[in-house]
């Protein structure tokens, strides 16, 4: 009975890292475009996102802190832990590439992101409840957001729906992986901490192909979990170079405050 | 010439603070579309909460006096000042307005 305890509890700890995890890698990816916008008022949009989701990161990092119960703090995990520590699935620390692939990575993200909070808010977990309410008003404009853009590319000129057709592509066997369970995720969706995963998948790839089909692009054929491995552990090269930029001054300086 | 013709067109947006007050020019912005131009107010606009209700026009559709015309326009209501309503005795019982 106890083991049995402590092996949700572990489970439970991993998966809130994980999600702490995907937010706030896509979190500093989208950061990356500041400054550097197609246009200033959207890079003012995908500056808003960014923060919206290194919100919600820091309150899944404060509730692993919890879990944890060691005394350590959001930074400790955010700054000073090494690639393969992180559990953020691999569609996040994809490369921003051409403002496409962007789009495409945050609308794969957003599918998954908006339905997974709306059945979390009806977690027996009340921290996990109280975290996806506070971001479920902020993903519904994301995924705004990002359907807009998938439409209007994919429904655009003949350039910018070669583009998309390209992001697409090259993002769809990374796009199933928030889908996919863990063992940690399994053993929470059998206590009913997490919702259902399968339920998930079907109305992730309804609210895809609705999407698609109204910006007149395809939904890609193949395995959409065809990478995976980044939620326990296993990531690309992509990732050392990001945390590397993210960690540097608290690598440099640790416990440095603004 | 080509470049102004790929250039999203200008957008003036005017947003309403709060319930019962007007909406009030903020800024402008550049959009293809009123959706995308609603879409980019709410991103650089709202973001410090300052607004309940968004409107936006595209800025080619106002029509604006032109300074030029100041004295033909402004000038000759300056002498009617009898236009403002500070002319009346106001009795006592009605108090302050």
């Amino acid at each position: 009975m106890e083991t049995a305890k402590n092996k949700t509890d572990q489970a439970l700890f991993n998966t809130v890292l994980s999600l702490a995890d995907s937010t706030l890698i896509l979190s500093h990816r989208l950061s990356e475009w500041c400054g550097h916008g197609p246009i200033i008022e959207q890079d003012i949009a995908m500056s808003n996102i960014a923060l919206d989701l290194i919100g919600e990161a820091r309150n899944f990092y404060d509730y692993a802190t919890k879990l944890e119960g060691a005394g350590k703090t959001e930074d400790d995990y955010a700054y000073f832990r090494e690639s393969k520590e992180y559990k953020n699935a691999l569609l996040c620390e994809q490369l921003n590439g051409d403002f496409a692939h962007t789009v495409v990575r945050q609308f794969f993200f957003d599918c998954w992101h908006i339905h997974f909070l709306d059945a979390l808010r009806n977690s027996p977990d009340e921290n996990l409840a109280a975290i996806a309410e506070k971001s479920y008003m902020e993903v519904s404009y994301h995924i705004k957001w990002s359907s807009e853009w998938v439409i209007r590319l994919g429904d655009g000129t003949e350039k910018s729906k070669q583009k998309m057709e390209t992001a697409l592509k090259a993002l769809w066997p990374f796009s199933g992986e928030l889908l996919e369970a863990t063992e940690d995720e399994k053993i929470l969706i059998a206590v009913g901490i997490l919702p259902d995963f399968e339920t998930l998948k079907t109305v992730w790839l309804e609210q895809v192909t609705t999407i698609l089909t109204r910006a007149t692009l395809e939904v890609p054929t193949g395995k959409n979990t065809a990478q995976t491995g980044g939620k326990t552990g296993r990531h690309s090269e992509y990732l050392s170079y990001l945390l590397a930029e993210m960690q540097s001054v608290q690598r440099a300086y640790p416990g440095l405050k603004w | 010439m080509e470049k102004n013709k790929r250039d999203w067109p200008l957008w003036e947006v005017f947003i309403r603070s709060k319930q019962g007050l007007d909406h009030k020019h903020v800024g402008s912005l550049h959009a293809s579309d009123a959706e995308m131009a609603m879409e980019n107010a709410r991103d650089v606009y709202t973001r410090r909460m300052e607004g309940v209700s968004i409107w936006v026009v595209e800025s080619k559709h106002l029509h604006a006096s032109n300074p030029d015309e100041e004295g033909t326009l402004y000038e000759s209501a300056k002498s009617k000042i009898y236009r403002h309503p500070t002319f009346y005795n106001i009795p006592e019982s009605v108090g302050h307005m």
